[in-house]
């Protein structure tokens, strides 16, 4: 069986109320917080699906509450749902009455996927913190992750805080995509090398569709940005922007988008392309006219390096999983697909 | 599409840009924002002055005093708060030179969605008082909150206002009053153009920056050219074109992309320095799937 071309899962499970259909609309589907409120409450059980970065699925799944329907998951659907599963992101609302009964829930949902998927990432998100006055949020945070731990078995998790209400959201998934990409220290040993090349302040890649950070790098210098959660910001800007874009050009979020855009200001100069066929790169660089414009060029350069070695086949889909996401290792045990880019031009 | 921006992010050289070509004090255009409490007063000044989101002036307490509202822009802007302040504007004390100075407005709220007769009857002894005083004042109105409004129901409580002001106003034997009737919602862009609209009958260069705009435009083959003021997101000026809503739209909120990436990556630091010569203005451009292309410039600080 050829893995690469069976489609991955990646599940969203979660007792009725605790929020999945919110962020999904938020994250896949462009809406804004304040627009989740007018979407109506999925009673009965909800199967949905969404393409994202390029070939895989989001399913979501309601858990708890319908009885029937958790014997059905877990009993005469089981093979079918938990197999092939890349992923599995677990919502926890903070303010459930019912703790111990959603970890039993949990728990049987583990074990299910480790007879299936014993491979599978597992991401918990504790959610609506934004219920939980702000002294308290990191301590209640930090025993609620504990117990989901001691209930997951052979599992090692990632916990993420969260809420609809602020960047958390963006932060949290953006580390779930990140995950998903068992390449990326390839991607990241470019990146860093290239950024030191231009003298970029700092590169992001964001995901075309969601604007979720990939992954990003910094300089020195890049890394002393006081603002901290910059990166969920700009998704946050760009996909808003996106938002109005579609609205007055008559087409939906999905397939409005940039082509380019450039800043240049007296304390730093952007630039933002489309990289690959799922990303966006975001560059930053000091201010100075020609300089910027050797990184602008140096920047189209190595993306055409890029799509080249895809097209040559080192680097199918990027920045998509070529191989078992387990092994983690690249295609062919390549280690850097960007050599070329060292032919680029220097900007002297 | 082109838009060309105005950002008066230091205040003081601003003022004294613009001082410089009136050489008086009251040259900045003076705004006066009335109407009956919670007309909506408080939720235009703060969603096109302080980037409030609409949805947070549910939020907003009502309060009774004069506000004065000190924006760092091109104007001076004052909330009042109706009624029990109309009582001021009959006193000789209150001094309605420092209000309106040579040139400015009188912004009239209405809430459409609510009765609306007693805040016009208020609204045209304020129009008769003002005017005796200063008739150059320009009386504008809001007829406000009018997303809640079928399309129908929109123009029929608009051509109501309209008629009882203009009746009002003709028994009390003032004709041809100078009053301009706006359709507006913090819930969408009509409350900027509106504002714009005010703002430009207060400018008196506007044929000439007019002039140089459409020049501008059709010499370089822009679609439309707006001149911005990057603070509240009002334009100042534009060409003579008819002002598209989409491209306006999408200027407006691409100003508020770059000042918001601009906030995040313009944190000071010894060991950031320029690694070159660049002009001291920003430019940004931003080209969409559609191939549209959005170029934003800065004027002056
Ligand atoms: N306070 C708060 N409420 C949230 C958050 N996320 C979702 N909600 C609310 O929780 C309710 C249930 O959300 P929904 O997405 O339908 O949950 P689902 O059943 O898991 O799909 C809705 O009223 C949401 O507005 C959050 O982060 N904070
Ligand atoms: N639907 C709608 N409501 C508005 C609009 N503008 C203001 N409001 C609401 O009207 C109420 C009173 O507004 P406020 O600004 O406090 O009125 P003020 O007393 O005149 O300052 C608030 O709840 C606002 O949310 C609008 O354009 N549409
Ligand atoms: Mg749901
Ligand atoms: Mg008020």
């Amino acid at each position: 069986m050829d893995v690469r071309k069976k489609k991955k899962k990646v599940l969203l499970m979660g007792k009725s109320g605790s929020g999945k259909s919110s962020m999904r609309s938020i994250i896949f589907s462009n809406y804004v917080a304040k627009d989740v409120r007018r979407l109506g409450a999925t009673i009965d059980v909800e199967h949905s699906h969404v393409k994202f970065m390029g070939n895989l699925t989001l399913n979501l799944w309601d858990c708890g509450g319908q009885d029937a329907f958790m014997e059905t998951y877990l009993a005469s659907q089981r093979a079918n749902i938990f197999s092939d599963v890349a992923v599995l992101i677990y919502v926890f609302d903070i303010e459930s009455r019912e703790v111990e009964r959603d970890l039993d829930t949990y728990n049987s949902i583990i074990e299910a996927l480790h007879e299936f998927s014993p491979g599978a990432y597992v991401f918990c998100l504790i959610h609506k913190l934004d219920l939980i006055q702000n002294e308290h949020r990191l301590r209640i945070y930090e025993e609620r992750s504990l117990l989901i731990r001691s209930r997951s078995e052979h599992f090692k998790i990632d916990t993420f805080g969260s809420s609809i209400w602020d960047q958390s959201l963006y932060k949290a998934w953006a580390g779930i995509v990140h995950k998903l990409i068992p390449n990326l220290y390839v991607i990241e040993r470019f990146l860093q090398a290239f950024a030191k090349k231009i003298d970029a302040e700092e590169i992001i890649l964001f995901e075309r569709s969601t604007f979720l950070t990939v992954t990003s790098v910094s300089s020195d210098v890049g890394s002393m940005n006081p603002i901290y959660d910059r990166h969920e910001r700009l998704s946050n800007i760009m996909k808003a922007f996106k938002h109005c874009a579609a609205r007055n050009t008559h087409t939906t979020p999905a397939s409005a988008g940039f082509l380019v855009m450039q800043t240049k200001t007296p304390q730093f100069n952007v630039f933002l392309g489309r990289f690959t066929d799922n990303t966006y790169i975001f560059v930053v660089v000091p201010p100075g006219e020609v300089a910027y414009n050797c990184a602008v060029l140096n920047t189209l350069l190595a993306r055409e390096g890029f799509s080249k070695d895809a097209i040559v086949g080192h680097y199918e889909g990027f920045p998509l999983p070529t191989v078992d996401s387990s092994t983690g290792k690249g295609p062919n045990g390549s280690t850097h697909p960007l050599s070329q880019s060292d032919t680029s031009p220097d900007e002297e | 599409m082109e838009v060309t921006d105005q950002r008066p992010q230091r205040p003081t050289q601003g003022r004294r840009r613009l001082s410089s070509t009136d050489r008086s004090r009251g040259a900045k255009p003076r705004l006066l924002l009335m109407g009956l409490r919670r007309s909506g007063k408080s939720s235009i000044s703060n969603v096109v002055f302080h980037k409030m989101p609409p949805s947070e002036t549910l939020f907003l307490e009502s309060t009774t005093r004069i506000q004065k509202d000190f924006i760092h822009s091109f104007m001076d802007f004052q909330v009042w708060d109706f009624p029990g302040q109309l009582e001021y504007l009959e006193t000789p004390t209150i001094d309605l030179e420092t209000i309106f100075g040579r040139h400015g407005a009188l912004v009239w709220v209405i809430d459409a969605q609510d009765d609306y007769l007693d805040s016009v009857a208020r609204l045209n002894r304020t129009i008769l008082t003002v005017q005796q005083y200063y008739p150059n004042i320009n009386i504008e109105v809001f007829i406000h909150k009018v997303d809640g409004l079928s399309e129908e129901y929109r123009h029929d409580t608009f051509q109501d206002i309209v008629q009882r002001i203009t009746d009002e106003l003709n028994d009390a034997g003032y004709e041809n009053a100078p009053v301009y009737y706006y359709l507006t919602s913090i819930y969408d862009y009509s409350v900027f153009e509106a504002f714009s609209k005010v703002i430009q009958k207060l400018i008196p260069e506007l044929s000439t920056l007019e002039n140089l705009i459409t020049i501008l435009t059709n010499n370089c083959g822009f679609e439309k050219t707006y001149l911005f003021d990057v603070l509240s997101k009002i334009y100042i000026a534009s060409d003579t074109r008819p002002v598209d809503m989409p491209c306006y739209e999408m200027c407006s909120d691409y100003i508020d992309v770059i000042v918001d990436i601009s906030e995040l990556y313009s944190w000071d630091h010894p060991d950031r320095k320029p690694k070159g010569e660049q002009l001291r203005e920003a430019e940004s451009h931003v080209v969409l799937h559609d191939q549209t292309m959005i170029h934003l410039m800065e004027m002056n600080k």
